[in-house]
């Protein structure tokens, strides 16, 4: 069954968790499920994409609805999209993560005057270290971010953990917590009105779950 | 040789001006057949001048200085400069007084590449009736001048600026929280609406859900039927509203949208937002200003709209495409 939308559905760590609930809002997620490579299911009504493209696609109308994680929608903060629903999965928090003993960041704007941070979400970390009144210089990365304090490139990073395993074996220690992000059902603004009984019958759906 | 432009800006060749001329001369033909006679006015103006109009939006224009110093700014939108033309030229002229315009306007963007910073504005401002007789006239004209444009799907969504303000004054929600909760309805994050609204003190179960639940009523006349309590006398504008475009057989057009906001500070009343289901965004929007032209000295009622006529244009080939 088709849910009368396309929807725009997370491959990665959400994937599981929006399949799940697509299937107990009665959209059939088989074909999805057996298909690795496949990225557009239309009879299901469903694209897949990586969590970060879910709101351009929604933003642009190419998809009407979409699940994607909170901490994308807040470095997307531009974005034209409606932010529905929490779903409640996907739970892992934003934090501010520094090499175990001492105080790197403290030391460094203690003694700099800045601090160095390295991330994957520039637009996170310098609203955050300007919301707390302190200089940072953001160094954007596109790989392991977990590597650049331990060579001396930044004095601390912002990353997304859920467990803080990886943190942990790298020899790294959370020191704040930035925002608890889990998966976000949005929407495109002008679905929102076009398209509002299919779009509210899903929202009643998850709320009654 | 590839000499550049700034971004946001573009060339228009004559294979895409004939059709945006198209669209413009369709839609100026209808306005002028409904007594809008078209104006132009400097696309630079005196930037105290314009900041009169709409503090706000003060930090989107572009500016510079003239020989003497004064600063100078590109008109942002034409609502404003009209306000201006009204007080100035037609000081002592009887109301109502119709105006349309094709006009540039530019914004600066937070959005880098791709994101317009000039921009074609197609629309109409009527001075001097009150609602809800304005509101239909502008949204009855609006339509028809976009079926006079090649659009043949597009409807206007109708909801009503000051309602949700009303409600949180009608449930005496703390002071404090109005402009957050204001801010987390115009950003469209319905999550920390519902977020904020669970962690008031004081506040009854009823009004709660009244709370998160208005901004998602949206639809037809059955619409206002479904906002009781409060809201109930607010919708009263907006029923008035949707009376008369039945009247004119456009009612079918309409989605009343209870939690419609626009960014300009300026609305009073109704404000409107015109969609297309071939595009993702709003080709324009517009509303109710009754005291815009009080601050420019000539007190008057007003309401207007705008449309982006590229992105009526982009809303026509999306159409086309779809058959």
């Amino acid at each position: 069954m088709s849910s009368g939308l396309t929807i725009a559905v997370p491959r990665g760590a959400l994937f599981d968790g929006a399949l799940d609930l697509l299937d107990a809002l009665g959209v059939d997620t088989a074909e999805v499920r057996a298909n690795d490579r496949k990225l557009l299911f239309e009879e299901a009504g469903i694209v897949t994409m990586r969590p970060s493209d879910v709101p351009t696609y929604v933003e642009h109308g190419s998809a009407d609805i979409g699940i994607t994680g909170k901490d994308v929608l807040l470095e997307q903060a531009h974005r034209n999209v409606y932010e529905l629903l929490d779903l409640g999965f996907g739970r892992c928090r934003m934090v501010v993560a520094a090499t175990e003993g001492g105080d790197p960041i403290g030391s460094a704007l203690r003694r700099l005057g800045r601090v160095r941070i390295a991330t994957k979400y520039p637009r996170i970390a310098e609203r955050h270290f300007s919301e707390t009144g302190r200089q940072a210089e953001i160094v954007e990365v596109k790989g392991s971010v977990e590597l650049a304090p331990l060579t001396g490139l930044v004095d601390g990073i912002v990353d997304l953990t859920a467990t803080g395993t990886t943190l942990a074996q790298n020899g790294l220690r959370e020191v704040e917590e930035i925002e608890v992000c889990t998966a976000r059902l949005i929407a495109n603004p002008v679905a929102h009105k076009l398209k509002a009984e299919q779009i509210d019958a899903i929202v009643e759906r998850v709320r009654a779950r | 040789m590839i000499h550049p432009i700034p971004p946001g800006t573009r060339d228009v060749l004559p294979d895409e001006m004939r059709e945006l001329r198209a669209i413009s001369g369709g839609m100026r033909s209808r306005f002028e057949q409904a007594g809008y006679g078209e104006v132009h006015t400097p696309a630079l103006e005196y930037e105290d001048v314009l900041r009169r109009g709409e503090e706000r939006a003060a930090g989107a224009r572009y500016r510079t200085f003239d020989g003497q110093g004064d600063v100078l700014a590109l008109r942002s939108d034409m609502t404003i400069p009209i306000a201006r033309v009204v007080a100035t030229r037609y000081a002592e002229a009887e109301p109502p007084l119709r105006f349309c315009y094709f006009a540039h306007a530019w914004r600066t963007t937070d959005r880098g590449v791709g994101e317009p910073r000039e921009f074609l504005q197609g629309g109409l401002e009527l001075i001097g009736p009150s609602a809800p007789e304005g509101e239909a006239e502008v949204l009855a004209l609006t339509i028809a001048a976009l079926d006079e444009a090649g659009l043949r799907r597009h409807r206007v969504g109708v909801g009503d600026g000051s309602l949700y303000r009303r409600l949180l004054g009608a449930l005496d929600v703390p002071a404090e929280e109005h402009l957050p909760l204001l801010e987390c309805l115009s950003r469209r994050d319905l999550v920390g609406l519902d977020m904020r609204v669970s962690a008031l003190d004081g506040i009854g179960e009823r009004e709660r859900e009244l709370l998160v639940r208005l901004p998602e009523l949206r639809g037809g006349r059955e619409v206002l039927e479904r906002a009781d309590g409060p809201v109930a006398e607010a919708v009263q504008g907006l029923r008035a509203i949707h009376e008369l475009l039945a009247e004119r057989g456009m009612a079918e057009r309409v989605i009343f949208d209870l939690g419609l906001v626009r960014e300009l500070g300026y609305y009073t009343g109704a404000v409107f937002e015109v969609y297309d289901p071939a595009v993702g965004f709003a080709l324009g929007g517009g509303g109710r200003y009754d005291e815009l032209l009080g601050r420019f000295g000539r007190a008057l009622p007003a309401c207007g709209m705008a449309l982006d006529v590229q992105r009526v244009h982009m809303a026509r080939a999306a159409e086309e495409a779809l058959g």
